[in-house]
């Protein structure tokens, strides 16, 4: 009995997948899940504007019409996995796109492996999102190369030798993250003078922190979330603090001044390397820039909308590299991207499918995010 | 180490101290008299820093207005949680009213999410409080020195009610027997309602001075002071309103100290101060002030 059932299940199956090409000769479906709704709705939106964008500027390929599925999953990661499986089920579509969050992006490339279709994410920095997967793929850097590009600027760009942690023990990008910095700037030359912890949620650091001062590191490193770094921050300064304090992509965030008043001035962090304010824009970047703000004249862009952007033109750039429309042929032709020119920087697929671009520097500088430089991470 | 840093640590410690045994009062208050551990305390104090947000940053109220207006709707905002969460439940077991205040904590954790949104806010500072002062080597607020004045100050000013006005001789009946205060012709409900409305006002002066120490507000930002101050208001002896105050700056001490001299350890800073609790509990379960347990809880 369950033999039959599952024979006829593949039968069926086998039925849908051959179906599929055929039922979508003159157009190729795309399919897109992100958090519209929830907590991570503000990347995910910008996000979804970045796709949006990418596709109004290139909405063919191979002669045929792209057709966009949008599905949102709410923020929820039983919502993504059964967002990517409508989109791979009903809509048919030959590569997915998202999505914005590690743990959403893990439930969703699940589905899209078991069925053998690419799935793309655009900003999920965790390793593991990746991790043995055949068929996930992602634009962003992740969290070793990033730990890498900040103690490389540390050492190398501002000759900082002496570093401190402040580590959030119960936050994994933390904890990861702080691991990745050390193993680099100690193998660049550098010495970590100084490695303390705390817990989420925490609000008092006076004690790290004037323990940390008694040690003089030049740098302190915080891979935090920006409203504790903005707290850290205020209370380094209060107590004296001289050393200069570096952050994490988390700490990206519009409001930081705002928050932080004048306790995050001369406040760098890592980010993806795209930003409205930086100077020297590649042309690709710069044609994106222009075009969005034609499309959104009330909106700056940023480096979700950025990223987003590059996910759809790095599948479509498969495409047409695979010269077919067939998910075995995309995800091949994605695994041998190389030097692909985005918006955030040229981008390399390496083995782990994880893309190794550059990394972005960002300063607070008179109460204004700028971009300031853009580095090759020495691993 | 050094003497200077020592005393950086100290005045660290006496700042965090004292603004915990500010919290611990209203909570430990509540208790003496109720017998219900309030858990929505740490939203209260939310609250009330919130409440001076919005005077100053949307009404553009002076601070010191603002911030007698936020105690004062905090107060009131106590006595309605008062009115419909735990009234209906007076007569129930009094686990009823315990389970009822973690429900009204999450509640007004959840509503403050939705309408001042999850994005953190920064805080108005007066300068006369936070601007820092620098002696020898040692950096110290202004704030350092008044949180301890006014824990002493509202110290005694609760004890003073408790034990010299009239209402306070109602509490102490109350705390005593309800139904007997009740045919003695105490005005019960009125009572426990003023109890409430006292302890919300303490609950936002915390609010307010610990918005002024970690400028932040943030709806999640009563959690783990609340449970420091429960910790406090054990140590120190729950239902003792000067217990509270020597348990706040002791927990105060031993988290700051813990770190000072093991920093090593600094990640087990709450453990170590949840483990303090649970020792207290086993070994001296009515803390260094309280009186003797019998037939209470």
């Amino acid at each position: 009995m369950k033999k039959w059932s599952v024979l006829s299940l593949s039968v069926l199956l086998s039925l849908v997948l051959i179906g599929a090409p055929v039922g979508a000769q003159d157009v190729i479906p795309i399919g897109v899940y992100l958090p519209l709704t929830g907590q991570n709705a503000f990347g995910g939106q910008l996000e979804l504007d970045g796709i949006k964008l990418a596709h109004m500027e290139m909405p063919e390929v191979l002669g045929k019409k792209v057709e966009l599925f949008i599905v949102d999953n709410k923020s929820d990661k039983v919502e993504s996995s059964n967002a990517v499986k409508r989109l791979i089920e009903k809509e048919k579509v030959v590569a997915v796109l998202g999505t914005y969050g590690s743990s959403l992006a893990m439930a969703g490339g699940e589905v899209a492996e078991l069925a053998g279709v690419p799935m793309v994410g655009t900003s999920c920095t965790n390793p593991l999102v990746t991790q043995g997967k055949k068929y996930v793929f992602r634009v962003c850097f992740i969290d070793p190369l990033q730990g890498a590009g900040a103690a490389t600027y540390a050492f190398q760009t501002l000759g900082k030798r002496r570093a401190a942690l402040l580590i959030d023990v119960a936050s994994d990008y933390a904890v990861g993250l702080a691991g990745f910095f050390e193993r680099s700037f100690v193998k660049l030359g550098g010495e970590v003078v100084a490695k303390l912890k705390y817990n989420s949620g925490d609000q008092d650091f006076t004690a790290q922190l004037t323990e940390m001062i008694s040690k003089q590191p030049d740098i302190l490193f915080i891979p935090a979330y920006f409203s504790e770094g903005a707290i850290i921050m205020k209370q380094a300064q209060e107590l004296g603090a001289e050393f200069q304090i570096m952050g994490g992509d988390a700490m990206d965030h519009p409001d930081i001044v705002k928050i932080g008043g004048d306790a995050v001035e001369g406040f760098i962090h890592t980010t993806f390397p795209y930003d409205p304010s930086m100077q020297n824009m590649s042309p690709v970047a710069q044609k994106f820039t222009e075009n969005w703000r034609k499309a959104h004249p009330n909106a700056d862009p940023n480096v979700n909308a950025a990223l987003g952007y590059d996910t759809y033109a790095m599948v479509l750039d498969a495409i047409k590299r695979a010269g077919s429309a067939d998910p075995k042929a995309i995800t091949q032709a994605l695994a041998e991207t190389k030097g692909f020119e985005g918006v955030t920087g040229s981008t390399t697929i390496n083995a782990t499918h994880d893309a190794e671009k550059p990394v972005g520097i960002v300063m607070i500088k008179d109460g204004k995010k700028q971009y300031i430089d853009t580095i090759e991470p020495q691993l | 180490m050094t003497s200077s840093m020592f005393v950086q640590h100290f005045l660290n410690a006496l700042t965090l101290g004292s603004l915990y045994a500010l919290i611990a009062i209203g909570y430990t208050m509540v208790y003496g008299i109720l017998r219900l551990i309030n858990f929505a305390h740490g939203e209260i104090f939310m609250l009330g820093a919130y409440f001076v947000f919005w005077g100053v940053v949307l009404l553009h109220l002076p601070w010191p207005v603002a911030v007698l207006g936020a105690i004062l709707i905090t107060a009131l905002t106590g006595v309605l949680v008062d009115r419909v969460a735990y009234r209906p439940l007076r007569e129930a077991p009094r686990i009823s009213a315990l389970i009822s205040s973690i429900g009204v904590s999450f509640f007004l954790q959840n509503l403050a999410v939705v309408v001042f949104s999850a994005i953190p806010r920064q805080v108005y500072r007066p300068e006369w409080l936070t601007k820092v002062m620098i002696v020898g080597k040692v950096r110290v607020l202004p704030l350092t020195l008044f949180v301890p004045a006014l824990s002493l100050v509202l110290m005694l000013g609760s004890i003073y009610i408790v034990y010299k006005t009239k209402p306070g001789l109602g509490m102490r009946a109350i705390a005593k027997d309800i139904e007997t205060s009740r045919l003695m012709g105490v005005p019960v409900n009125r009572i426990i309602s003023l109890t409430f409305g006292l302890g919300s006002a303490l609950a936002a002066a915390s609010g307010i001075m610990w918005a002024l120490r970690y400028p932040q507000l943030q709806p999640i930002m009563g959690v783990i002071p609340g449970f420091k101050a429960f910790i406090a208001a054990v140590l120190g002896g729950i239902g003792s309103i000067g217990g509270a105050v020597v348990g706040g700056v002791l927990l105060g001490f031993v988290e700051i100290m813990l770190v000072a001299f093991m920093p090593e350890l600094a990640g087990f800073r709450d453990a170590f101060a949840f483990v303090l609790l649970i020792v207290i509990l086993l070994f001296r379960p009515t803390g260094l002030f309280g009186e003797r347990l019998e037939d209470k809880v």
